[in-house]
């Protein structure tokens, strides 16, 4: 590969001394998907002719000195991302013909600071999964090991970065979407502050813990993807409109002197041993880079599956409500009226795992069942964010495992949805708390596989995660490795 | 059980879905599982605890209200399964 050892300003170096081309740099790419996308399945859509002319414009822009942050550089979105003219499915059966007639806000930011946009990628169906299985268009295959998942739900996004089809993806994380796969994929996701990037022409799911987030090789690269994203949107009410600091600028910092914390219910009975020895090297690194380690409590992390699970299925059986086959998506009608309309499309152009949050989420809200299900886990989400405050009153960071196994294969929770829910028990509560963090690799497990660092920082504070994990990085060579495919 | 059949199927109706016989076992099964893992949260107080919303504290995220471009019908229409005299066509509402 041309890009896999370089970081994008690297690769921008190359493109201004003109020893490398847009065009070159994403035929590459394209033809790097062809390649391995047979066994990988991490596109749904590739924009092969939209790609390399807007390679080609970069090229022109290049030349005359026009230089953006992205300006050539090859990256592809999620399949939850509207991307004007070209199709959005959510991977699923009841947005199979759904042609954008916009851009999100954040593609905007892309396009506008030059990248290509090589294509959309797989996903669990409405972001709705940790595994990559839960797909219309078929299950993501983990680049490591192709009989292993590769985490979900931004499991393309992961994995496309993984297999060097393209240079940097962005994903979404609703209770670890981002974080899990990257960790799963040895690549570094970020998951920034609810309301740092905005959420205008994401596909919906639970719209109180969605945000936008940015995968990529290197820490480097996930900051640079998260200046050209941040900032506030006058089109999402929920973004907040506080300074974008120049994630770039400080990078070098270091971490000495900074505290940083290590909850003490992240490090249960149970978690994998290889997970708990690269965990553990992670953490002798950090002391070694000057870093003060603190033990803290998160006393309510044990509830937060089960409070996360029916927040965000109630939010999905809201936000889900709009697929009725009147102005979008497919549509299914025998002729037994509007409500046999709707159940028939619902019915056939959902999938099993949809279909079964948006019930659970339906009875949670419904007459009767709404102070037990939803009200008490509206209030129990307030006690997991003042852990988070309490926590963040005596520490600068929180260290954790991104998961508690690395990835498993294939098949093997499908049939077990609640045993599946528990594998996001670490990335769940930054979510519930709305605060930020990152999965970085710390480390490969005995067959192999990736496992991944989180890092946790308070609201707002994205400059200081990615700092320390800048830190890591520099200290240690677990980025430098690529799957063999 | 949390979650009987005959709720399955109401829930169903509410959620505009359809659950076919053969599938109603299992889907219980699974949602009456998940029902009795949340229930863990009955083991909290949350007595005089205010139920958060949203990470962020904003309550009204007003605007200026300024006339601003839109999307257009064509555009709007686009993905409509059947549009007729730029409208949405859906089956017959009201009986005649």
């Amino acid at each position: 590969m041309t890009f896999h050892d370089l970081t994008i300003q690297e690769i921008h170096q190359k493109l201004r001394s003109g020893e490398l081309t847009s065009v070159k740099l994403t035929q590459d790419c394209l033809e790097r998907i062809k390649a391995t996308d047979g066994r990988l399945n991490a596109f749904i859509t590739v924009c092969e002719d939209e790609a390399l002319t807007a390679a080609a414009v970069a090229d022109q822009q290049l030349a005359a000195g026009h230089e953006k942050l992205l300006t050539g550089i090859p990256v592809a979105v999620k399949d939850i991302f509207n991307t004007l003219d070209v199709r959005t499915t959510c991977a699923s059966k009841i947005l199979d013909n759904y042609v954008s007639p916009y851009d999100a806000t954040t593609v905007t930011k892309l396009r506008e600071q030059g990248a290509v946009i090589v294509g959309k990628l797989n996903m669990d169906e409405f972001a709705m999964g940790s595994s990559g299985e839960n797909s219309a268009a078929g299950v993501v295959h983990n680049p490591w090991d192709t009989e292993r998942v590769p985490g979900g739900s931004s499991s393309g996004s992961a994995a496309a970065v993984a297999a060097g089809q393209v240079v940097a993806t962005l994903g979404t994380d609703t209770g670890g979407s981002v974080r899990q796969p990257a960790s799963h994929c040895g690549v570094v996701g970020f998951k920034p502050t609810y309301g740092r990037v905005s959420r205008y022409g994401v596909v919906a799911f639970a719209s109180s813990l969605d945000q936008v987030g940015p995968i990529a090789g290197n820490v480097e690269d996930c900051a640079l993807m998260l200046g050209v994203i941040a900032g506030y949107d006058p089109a999402d009410s929920t973004s907040v409109d506080c300074p974008v600091p120049d994630y770039l600028k400080n990078l070098k910092t270091g971490v000495a002197g900074k505290k940083i914390g290590l909850p003490k219910e992240y490090f249960i009975a149970g978690l994998d041993p290889d997970i708990k020895k690269a965990v553990d090297a992670a953490i002798a690194t950090y002391r070694k880079l000057g870093a003060e380690i603190i033990e803290v409590s998160l006393p309510h992390t044990d509830y937060s599956v089960a409070c996360y699970y029916l927040i965000a299925m109630a939010e999905a059986s809201s936000n889900l409500a709009r697929y009725d086959g009147v102005r979008f998506g497919m549509r299914q009608d025998t002729g037994e009226g509007l409500i046999g309309m709707y159940q028939q499309t619902r019915t056939a152009g959902f999938g099993d795992e949809v279909k079964r949050r948006i019930m659970l989420g339906t009875y949670a809200l419904s007459s009767g069942y709404y102070d037990a299900y939803y009200l008490k886990a509206q209030k129990v989400r307030t006690l997991i964010r003042e852990d988070f405050r309490t926590v963040f009153e005596q520490v600068d960071l929180l260290l954790t495992p991104v998961a508690p196994t690395p990835a498993f294969k294939i098949g093997k929770m499908v049939d077990d949805p609640l045993q599946m829910y528990l594998s996001d028990i670490f990335t769940i509560p930054t979510n519930l708390a709305g605060t930020c963090a990152m999965s970085l690799p710390c480390g490969f497990s005995g067959e192999g596989l990736p496992i991944g660092l989180q890092l946790i920082g308070k609201p707002f504070a994205e400059a200081e995660i990615l700092q320390a994990a800048y830190a890591f990085e520099q200290a240690t060579d677990w980025s430098d490795r690529a799957p063999g495919l | 059980m949390k979650i009987s059949q005959k709720d399955v199927e109401h829930v169903a109706r509410l959620a505009r879905l359809t659950v076919a016989p053969e599938e109603l076992n299992t889907l219980t099964g699974q949602m009456d599982a998940i029902l009795g893992y949340v229930d863990k949260l009955n083991e909290l107080d949350t007595d005089g605890i205010e139920p958060m919303a949203h990470a962020v504290p904003i309550s009204n995220a007003f605007r200026e209200d300024e006339i601003r471009p839109a999307i257009g019908i064509e555009r709007a229409l686009q993905n409509a399964p059947v549009a007729e005299d730029g409208c949405f066509k859906v089956p017959k509402i009201i009986e005649s």
